[in-house]
């Protein structure tokens, strides 16, 4: 069988990026304004996060570039003592708005992308699992989920950001700071993850395609991870654009509450709480311009969500 | 000629009780379904049985037990000799290395995320063993080309869908395939052109098949022995022949007359009556007495034993 010529010539397929730009997806993300424009803010947001370094004015974070002479600058107008320009004025202690909003953008994405990481993986897994296996894995599984979803999320991340904060050492606690904000958000954000793929398992796991497989011998594990994770990551790439949206938000609000990132290393919500501070002393810039930045953030990744929805979501064609 | 799968007193009973908590405050009992009941049967190597029966009869479940999919309630499952309901998990997996099957919705059948190289090739690549060019010839072999292996199933008709199918179910060189209703998905068109292949892959590679259908038309094109269930039991078998020629069972003869016939168009036929009874709660004596116009007081009390009368094993107490 082995020895006769193989002269098949190998099948033109077109490349992969001909095929996703054809692919329906993409096909409804052009017709779409909603999608793209959201999408396009994200992708700025995000480049400018990332190449924070490259593009802002200043480095908000050496003290040694800060004139505190320039403190309270409003936009756009030349301070009365150094005439330096601002373009997003500066806070109290005369830093960059513009500069600490990109630097705290950074800090904002890496745990919002982070945490939704972590409760993907998590949860897909149990998910999986639960869906799969069935009994008492699933019983177990999905009571530990019934359970916290009875807690709001929130509360769950600040009891676990109490207890990692509890038992670091107070010499590394701002270095740990963001890891542990990664931490409590994604464990507080794995059960949807787990629930929904748990019930699109149940619908795959009997299909026949399945069955074919266990016919011939593959593993649960392999079945779980070859068959029906492919089959299943449609709503789980729905679930982690909302999420992390709402990650960031969460983030936000913990560091809003001053549990989260520390002033050294200030997200968008450490900026809010400091700018709320001056709300009413006339300094609104401080304030305003970082809550318009995570509104953005959050906006168009949520509507970048519902689109995502929609789009991969066969019954709403 | 000595038995590929050999089927003795094979029963299957599915748990359908409310959840216990139901079950305690409403006061009810467990609740079993007997889906298979008590059906012993003998299918020889390279050659086609039929099981025949309306829907919830059990047809399918006897052909997922063969393939091992869902466990027996009790009897012995033999798969070329080896009972697979009684050994261990390894030499049950080995007796159905040459065991395949053939699904009824080739829409669900096929992996979506796969290509069609990687769905055929599976059965093999999962031994560990080089599949090269493998897709290719099995695709060329049941009439597709092989420039198809590139693409994803999605990318074809139902009855080019059942052509995949089949030659995922060749790829490990089975000698016993399942056909769980193959053709029942597809237009009637598409049903002769797949039958045809099957028939023909079968003298070329000398297969057994348990062929599961409702189609009539269909078994008859293809068994060459035939089993009658009703309610989970083997009601009448006989040669194909012989089950046409001369149907013994009322249930049998009912089958017969509500069929579809192309040669007696404009016929009057007497609607089938009654329902299939609760499987649950399934009627005493002879399960097919609501139904049958012969009912006595002896099949409303008395389970009928399989007699056989000829070349025929029917369970009934009136037939002659």
């Amino acid at each position: 069988m082995q020895d006769r010529p193989t002269e098949t010539l190998p099948p033109s397929e077109p490349s992969r990026l001909a095929r996703a730009w054809d692919s329906d997806l993409a096909w409804s993300f052009r017709h779409t304004p909603v999608a793209m424009v959201s999408a396009a803010v994200v992708v700025i947001l995000v480049l400018s996060a990332v190449f924070a370094p490259l593009i802002a004015p200043h480095d908000p974070f050496d003290p040694g570039s800060l004139n505190l002479m320039n403190g309270f600058t409003p936009p756009g107008r030349p301070n009365a003592f150094t005439q330096d320009m601002f373009l997003l004025g500066t806070d109290d202690q005369g830093r960059d708005v513009l500069s600490t909003i990109l630097y705290g953008m950074r800090i904002s994405l890496f745990v919002g992308f982070s945490a939704v990481l972590l409760a993907l993986v998590i949860g897909v897994i149990l998910g999986l699992l639960a869906g799969y296996l069935g009994g008492w894995v699933e019983a177990l599984i999905m009571r530990v989920a019934d359970i916290q979803l009875t807690f709001p999320a929130i509360l769950v991340a600040m009891l676990i950001f109490g207890v990692a904060k509890g038992i670091t050492p107070p010499a590394y606690r701002d270095q740990m700071a963001i890891w542990v904000l990664i931490l409590a958000i994604g464990l507080s954000d794995w059960v949807q993850f787990a629930r929904v793929v748990r019930g699109a398992t149940l619908v795959e796991k009997r299909r026949d395609y399945v069955q074919a497989a266990r016919l011939i011998g593959r593993k649960p594990f392999s079945i779980m991870l070859r068959h029906i994770l492919p089959n299943v990551l449609n709503p789980v790439l729905v679930i982690a654009t909302i999420s992390l949206a709402l990650a960031i938000i969460a983030e936000a609000t913990l560091s809003f509450l001053g549990v989260g990132a520390p002033p050294t290393k200030p997200s968008l919500g450490t900026l809010i709480r400091i700018g709320q501070g001056f709300m009413f002393s006339g300094e609104w810039w401080i304030l305003l311009f970082p809550a318009l930045t995570l509104l953005a953030l959050a906006l168009s990744i949520n509507l970048l969500g519902d689109w995502l929805r929609d789009a991969l979501n066969p019954r709403l064609r | 000629m000595s038995a590929s799968i050999r089927l003795k007193s094979l029963t299957r009973d599915f748990d359908v009780s409310k959840p216990w908590l139901n079950r305690v405050i409403e006061r009810l009992p467990r609740a079993t379904l007997r889906a298979v009941d008590d059906v012993s049967l003998e299918i020889p190597e390279n050659s086609v049985y039929a099981l025949v029966g309306e829907s919830g009869s059990g047809k399918s479940t006897i052909g997922r037990i063969v393939a091992g999919l869902v466990p027996a309630s009790s009897g012995v499952v033999e798969v070329n000799g080896i009972d697979i309901v009684s050994t261990g998990a390894e030499q049950a997996a080995e007796a159905r290395r040459n065991l395949q099957m053939i699904f009824q919705d080739p829409y669900a059948s096929l992996n979506p995320r796969w290509k069609v190289r990687d769905i055929i090739a599976e059965p093999v690549a999962i031994r560990g063993v080089a599949t090269d060019g493998l897709a290719e010839r099995l695709l060329e072999q049941v009439g597709l080309s092989a420039a198809d292996a590139g693409k994803f199933p999605h990318e074809f008709s139902g009855g080019q869908r059942q052509r995949i199918c089949i030659a995922r179910a060749l790829a490990s060189h089975p000698r016993i395939i399942i056909c769980d209703e193959p053709t029942s998905a597809l237009d009637v068109s598409v049903q002769s052109q797949v039958l045809n292949l099957m028939s023909d892959l079968r003298e070329e590679m000398g297969l057994t098949y348990l062929f599961i259908s409702h189609d009539l038309t269909v078994v008859q094109h293809m068994a060459d022995r035939i089993g009658v269930l009703y309610l989970g039991a083997l009601v009448e078998e006989a040669p194909r022949d012989r089950l046409f020629a001369e149907p013994k069972h009322p249930y049998t003869q009912m089958l017969f007359a509500a069929a579809p016939r192309m040669d007696a168009f404009g016929r009057e036929v007497e609607p089938p009556k009654g329902e299939i009874p609760d499987a649950i709660n399934p009627p005493p004596g002879c399960h097919y007495h609501p139904r049958c116009p012969l009912a006595t007081d002896l099949c409303r009390s008395v389970v009928p034993e399989t007699r056989r009368i000829g070349a025929t094993r029917v369970r009934c107490h009136h037939a002659e």
